[in-house]
């Protein structure tokens, strides 16, 4: 570890504790329809959208009624991305003449971008156009992430309101949120990632010499491997950057290269690395402010806040650490940092970001249900391996997800008043509103679904023949890998560990129903504490109300997501990565 | 024994009694029944993996296999936890139930002597009684069934009900008509119009009450159980997914291993002591001769945001007594006193009474006999508004200002302006001035004022530092009002109040989302008393008020509402921190357990051995035994509630969550090596 490495973590998250409050209160002021700097360019497209699809935006609905429009939207756009799957090849924008794609990918690949997860068991660069890259990919980054964004709204609006069962108009939130919150960050955003060398073309890809021409073996059709030499490159092209922005900016993670921000046109420069590891987490803690400023509690928006913090710097230093010390096993090889190299663990790490920028990297995505990478996570030693496992682990609330971090922590923020709030000698409640049977059971059911979803399909994986083919290596290793599949499936995170053979029947069906159960089955439950919890009334606030304010609060919050969200995998990551790393370290790798 | 008797024993009946111990030891395995187990799902899972272990143990023996010591070990520990559960409620309903035997024996057939229509009485077995009829009871007599006093007064021995063994007065109309079927006449012959039939009578609740049969789960603990229910699922999942996992890694597991782990994470702890804590609560409501009607008035008493107090009785001693004289100038004030103490010796009103005694205690003037005197004592009208005495030509008059203005001015004198100021303070101070004049003459004042009870400030600090309002009621005006309520220190008032006001002030209250207790004991009072969230009518109150309230005070005793507050808080601060140490203690037991079951297979995962425990069986034993032993060691804890000591929540939370959160997480460490250092001395495994 470098004092230049710390230096750039604590930079990072300076930034972010800098960008929470302006993001928090733009946001807040969006969606209360309040008056922003934006209104004279904005309010009349907004107006002409409403006019044009006939919504009333003064009428206001029900959690129910929500829900349901928030599914007939993500289904259609699901439906609709499918179709562009299916029928790239006779729509314009594709100088590749991609091929349709096969219906599991397409619709694997559907389910990952509707629900925020970019899960991808495909290469960007050969299987898809740039009309589906642009029309249905990015697209659904961007509806993805509003769609989180706006129930994360709901969950605030049932905490701030009372006596009410409505939560504000789905059509309005969403369009409010891509008009005002996404797209103007995004135009900006994309032209800063140009400046850094961040490609947006729509050219065919382009063929160059080698400077250097290099032999390699070759497997030939008969199965027997020849020697080539080859000559030539094929560099892809595309509209990168504008995709790039919202990548981050809303969590998803799908990148348009295979080797995601690990490529030099999606992460050219170490600038452009920190500011997209600032665009993934700006919402989420902005969020956080948001529910202060929402709630008239600006110190429990920044008690969720630290306790999120917190989470996130134990992963971080976690990773930094066991990455920088390097591998045990290679005990020949110098693996100090110095001035020529990086030293630690570099395999599957990019040169040109080094240690400390690919633990950082690796736990912000992993933090935030993004799942953008910009190193191998396969290739981290096991300790280091098992921080982006166990931050989505969590649940994904380490700021989590555009939206859904904030409704994930808010799950644990129910149960941790629950469970602690009698200590006070009261019934729980939580910022006036009492913590009710019908919520517990909710919030329980919340947690409930991730865990099993996690638990049974990755252990039927792990006997089964169909489960276990997939693995590259043997031992604790291939079961860390299966793990992770469907962690980061049901987390939506999608970022990969690499190394599992996702591209199965098996695997692209359970994934994606992994990815739908983790996001829907996660939204329901916690719409509807949000409808409960509008309709209470609020009880004033006393020297004995329980409080949600101050360090007390945030670290009953971290030991709550930690033994209820993580303690249930402790067997399971000790057969893992912990096994895994006790095994390295006399000596024995996998 | 006299049941009166019997019960202030039970009442004062230790914890470790032997009667309701043995009683407990066998209805913990009555309560094994599966049927009654499935209401608590946490222990219902032990259960099941009690009765999964024991199989295999059997199948074990069977095939001769193996591990037959361990397995045993295990199973029996599984057992245990079971019944230590079962125990734990078990003693929480035995005092309720060795005093529901005592109170049936008060409700046993009584004779009644019934009143016909022709005016005669026949007998008839109390049993036969319904609402409507009317009895006769006479001194000797067991009162045969609730009802109404109609006609007479009578000093009744309430003690079966209360405890209390001075007997009380009841008598026709007013608050005080209410009878209680079991309770004797000492004294002359009343009337009474049952109001209940057979089975319904105030002692049948009572009696249902502190049994728990009508015992229903209150809404937090229905909560409390459903995260109990799921995180026994999530840890079911964790441990049926751990086999697979396990197999994959090459070292599968027995069902003892699976079974001990598993009963382990689930939070036994809580799950075996949540109902014992309720009931205890009611107990504890009962030992301060409380009734609650549900539990869940007892956890909404926890809640209570705003406290209404009646002022007289509760805040204040019953009665106004006199503490100044203010004579009129060129008076002397010993000689204002000697004519108010003559003017009051007739008067039998506390009022009275009071200035006689603080006349003797100022100048030593003794009460005098005046039977020699000429006295001729003039009491209070309501024509005249005045009371006093003539003796010996001189014409001593005792009253309000204005009457006394009016006697003055009859006779040509005025009230002297300084006069008249004091008297304006002493209103102002809270207090009711009397006027003293002497045949026409004003001779000065005498200032009543109310007595608040000693240690109420304090109580009402307590009360402020712990969130609640209190609210002083009372039909005096405002002036008066705001100094006693400044004197108390209580937090507000409502002067002049009539029971409409006081029903929309509790509304005005609950709309700002306040749950409001108060206590009440008038016919009047009754709506306000259904209103509130907490209401406590007085025993001696009217059938009406007890019906209307969620709470009964046997000891007829406003200030116990406080008292009820706090037990209602401790209660739920006994959940919560039972609940909290419950899931803390998961921390230890997965590193008790998972090194244990995996280090035969991979001999570096013995590193998570942070306890250095000594061998996988002793570590998993131990595990098992300190979960089974720790809700023994608890009992005490839940029956008797957390310590609870009035303060505002954030140090409320911060001690409990040093208490039981951190102290959850390290005890288990502490206790399951301790059991494995003496399983291992003792060669057990």
């Amino acid at each position: 570890m470098t004092a230049n490495g710390w230096f750039q973590i604590g930079l990072y998250l300076f930034v972010i504790a800098l960008v929470t409050k302006p993001m928090g209160a733009f946001m807040t002021r969006v969606f209360n329809r309040d008056k922003t700097f934006l209104d004279p360019i904005l309010r009349p497209i907004e107006q002409l959208v409403y006019r044009l699809t006939g919504v009333d935006e003064r009428r206001e609905m029900r959690w129910t009624e929500y829900a349901i429009a928030m599914l007939l939207f993500s289904g259609v756009s699901m439906a609709l991305l499918y179709i562009i799957e299916r029928t790239q090849r006779w729509l314009p924008f594709n100088p590749q003449k991609f091929a349709n794609v096969e219906p599991a990918l397409a619709f694997g690949t559907a389910a990952s971008f509707t629900t925020n997860t970019n899960w991808q068991a495909y290469s960007g660069e050969s299987t898809m156009s740039y009309l589906t890259q642009m029309a249905g990919l990015a697209y659904h980054n961007f509806a993805s992430a509003a769609v989180g964004i706006v129930l994360a709204i709901v969950v605030i609006r049932g905490i701030a309101r009372k006596e009410t069962d409505k939560l504000g108009n789905f059509w309005v939130d969403t369009t409010r949120c891509l008009l005002w919150v996404l797209l103007p960050v995004c135009v900006l955003g994309s032209l800063v990632l140009v400046s850094q060398g961040v490609v947006q073309n729509l050219k065919p890809y382009t063929t160059v010499e080698l400077i250097q021409p290099y032999a390699a073996q070759v497997a030939g059709a008969d199965g027997k491997s020849s020697a080539q030499t080859v000559t030539q490159q094929v560099i892809a092209q595309g509209p990168v950057a504008s995709q790039e922005v919202i990548k981050e900016f809303g969590t998803n993670g799908g990148g348009f290269f295979n080797a995601n921000s690990a490529h030099p046109f999606e992460n050219p420069t170490p600038f452009s690395n920190f500011f997209e590891m600032v665009l993934i987490f700006a919402i989420p803690s902005g969020l956080t402010y948001t529910l202060g400023r929402m709630t008239g509690s600006q110190r429990h928006g920044w008690a969720v806040w630290a306790a999120m913090a917190f989470l996130f710097l134990a992963g971080v230093t976690t990773a930094y650490w066991a990455e920088a010390k390097g591998n045990p096993l290679l005990a020949g090889t110098d693996q100090h940092a110095g001035a020529s190299q990086s030293g630690g663990n570099m395999e599957g790490k990019e040169v040109r970001l080094g240690i400390a920028n690919s633990a950082l990297f690796t736990t912000v995505t992993t933090d935030a249900s993004c799942g953008a990478v910009n190193s191998m996570h396969d290739s981290y030693t096991p300790l280091g391996g098992m921080v982006p496992l166990v931050n989505i682990m969590l649940g994904e609330v380490v700021f989590g997800g555009v939206g859904a971090g904030l409704y994930g922590i808010f799950v644990f923020v129910v149960l941790a008043v629950f469970i602690a709030g009698l200590m006070v000698g009261r019934t729980p409640e939580y910022l006036g509103k009492k913590i009710e049977s019908y919520d517990v059971k909710m919030a329980m059911l919340a947690v409930l679904i991730l865990t099993f979803t996690i638990l049974t399909f990755s252990a039927i994986s792990v006997v089964k023949p169909y489960g276990t083919s997939s693995i590259s290596n043997p031992g604790p290793h291939g079961l860390s890998q299966i793990l992770y599949a469907y962690v980061s499936s049901t987390g939506n995170n999608g970022s990969a560990f690499g190394g599992l053979i996702p591209n199965t029947m098996w695997y692209n069906t359970t994934t994606a129903v992994a990815q739908l159960l983790g996001r829907f089955f996660m939204i329901i439950p916690v719409l509807a504490i949000a409808g409960s919890l509008a309709k209470k009334k609020t009880v004033p606030k006393s020297a004995g109300t329980f409080p949600v304010t101050g360090g007390l609060f945030a670290g009953l919050l971290v030991s709550t997501i930690v033994i209820v969200g993580a303690l249930t995998f402790f067997p399971a990551l000790s057969l893992g990565p912990i096994l895994e790393h006790l095994l390295m370290n006399a000596g024995k790798a996998f | 024994m006299d049941p009166v008797a019997q019960i202030g024993q039970i009442r004062k009946k230790s914890l470790a009694d032997s009667a309701i111990l043995s009683r407990a030891v066998v209805d913990s395995f009555r309560k094994l029944k599966p049927r009654a187990m499935v209401k608590n799902p946490v222990m219902f899972v032990v259960e099941v993996g009690a009765v999964l272990t024991t199989i295999q143990l059997g199948w074990n023996v069977f095939r001769h296999a193996g591990q037959f010591g361990f397995g045993l070990q295990i199973t029996l520990w599984l057992w245990f936890t079971v019944l230590f559960a079962n125990f734990a409620e078990a003693m929480a309903e035995g005092r309720g139930k060795a005093q529901a035997d005592t109170l049936r024996k008060a409700r046993a057939e009584t004779q009644a002597h019934r009143l016909r229509s022709d005016g005669h009485t026949e007998c008839v077995p109390s049993s036969k009684l319904r609402s409507g009829d009317i009895v006769v009871v006479t001194a000797g007599d067991f009162i045969p069934g609730d009802g109404e006093v109609i006609e007479g007064v009578a000093s009744v021995d309430e003690s079966a009900i209360t405890g209390e063994s001075a007997p009380v007065i009841r008598e026709s109309g007013g608050d005080r008509s209410a009878v209680t079927g079991g309770t004797r006449v000492l004294s002359d012959e009343i009337k009474v119009c049952i109001t209940s039939n057979p089975g319904e009578t105030f002692l049948d609740r009572m009696i249902k009450l502190v049994e728990g049969a009508s015992r229903q789960k209150t809404p937090n603990e229905i909560a409390l159980n459903i995260l109990l229910a799921g995180l026994t699922i999530i840890f079911l999942l964790a441990v049926v997914t751990l086999q697979p996992f396990a197999i994959y890694s090459g070292a599968p597991q027995n069902i003892f291993v699976l079974a001990s782990l598993l009963v382990c994470l689930i939070p036994t702890t809580i799950g075996g002591l949540l109902s014992a804590i309720g009931i205890a609560g009611m107990d504890r409501l009962i030992q301060r001769n409380v009734i609650a009607m549900s539990g869940r008035a007892v956890e909404a008493s926890g809640d209570v945001d705003v406290l209404l107090l009646d002022k007289t009785g509760t805040i204040t001693l019953g009665n106004r007594a006199a503490t100044q004289f203010f004579p009129a100038p060129g008076v002397e004030e010993a000689y204002l006193a000697d004519a108010a103490q003559l003017s009051s010796l007739a008067d039998e009103t506390p009022e009275g009474r009071s200035i006689v005694v603080l006349a003797k205690e100022r100048y030593h003037l003794r009460g005098r006999d005046l039977s020699t005197h000429a006295a001729n004592f003039i009491p209070f009208s309501a024509q005249t508004r005045m009371s006093g005495v003539d003796l010996d030509g001189r014409e001593i008059r005792k009253g309000a200002l204005e009457a006394i203005s009016r006697l003055t001015s009859n006779r040509g004198n005025g009230i002297p302006s300084e006069l008249r100021v004091c008297v304006r303070e002493i209103s102002n101070a809270g207090g009711t001035p009397l006027l003293v004049a002497e045949s026409g003459r004003v001779l000065g004042a005498i200032a009543l004022t109310d007595i608040v009870k000693g240690g109420m400030k304090e109580r009402f600090d307590h009360l402020r530092a712990m969130g609640i309002r209190t609210m002083m009621i009372t039909g005096d005006n405002a002036l008066t009002a705001a100094a006693i309520a400044r004197q108390a220190g209580v937090d507000d008032f409502l002067a002049e109040a009539t029971p409409e006001d006081k029903m929309a002030l509790i509304k005005r209250e609950q709309a700002k989302g306040k749950l409001v207790a108060m206590t009440g004991d008038g016919t009047n009072d009754a709506p306000a008393l259904a209103q509130a969230d907490v209401g406590v009518a007085m025993n001696t109150g009217t059938q009406a008020a007890k019906e209307a309230g969620n709470m009964v005070d046997l000891d007829s005793n406003p200030t116990k509402l406080i008292e009820i507050v706090e037990i209602g808080k401790q209660l739920l601060i006994t959940r919560g921190a039972l609940t909290t140490f419950s899931v803390a203690n998961d921390v230890a037991k997965y590193f008790a357990i998972i090194p244990a079951m995996f280090a035969g297979a991979f001999p570096v995962l013995s590193v998570l051995n942070v306890m250095h425990l000594r061998t996988p069986e002793s570590a998993i034993l131990s595990a098992v035994i300190f979960n089974a032993l720790i809700i023994i060691a608890l009992i005490p804890l839940a029956l008797r509630g957390v310590r609870y000591r009035p303060a505002g929540a954030a140090a409320l939370l911060q001690r409990n969550l040093l208490i039981y959160g951190v102290g959850g997480i390290i005890a288990p460490f502490i206790g399951i090596k301790f059991i494995d250092v003496l399983l291992t001395y003792l060669r057990v495994v």
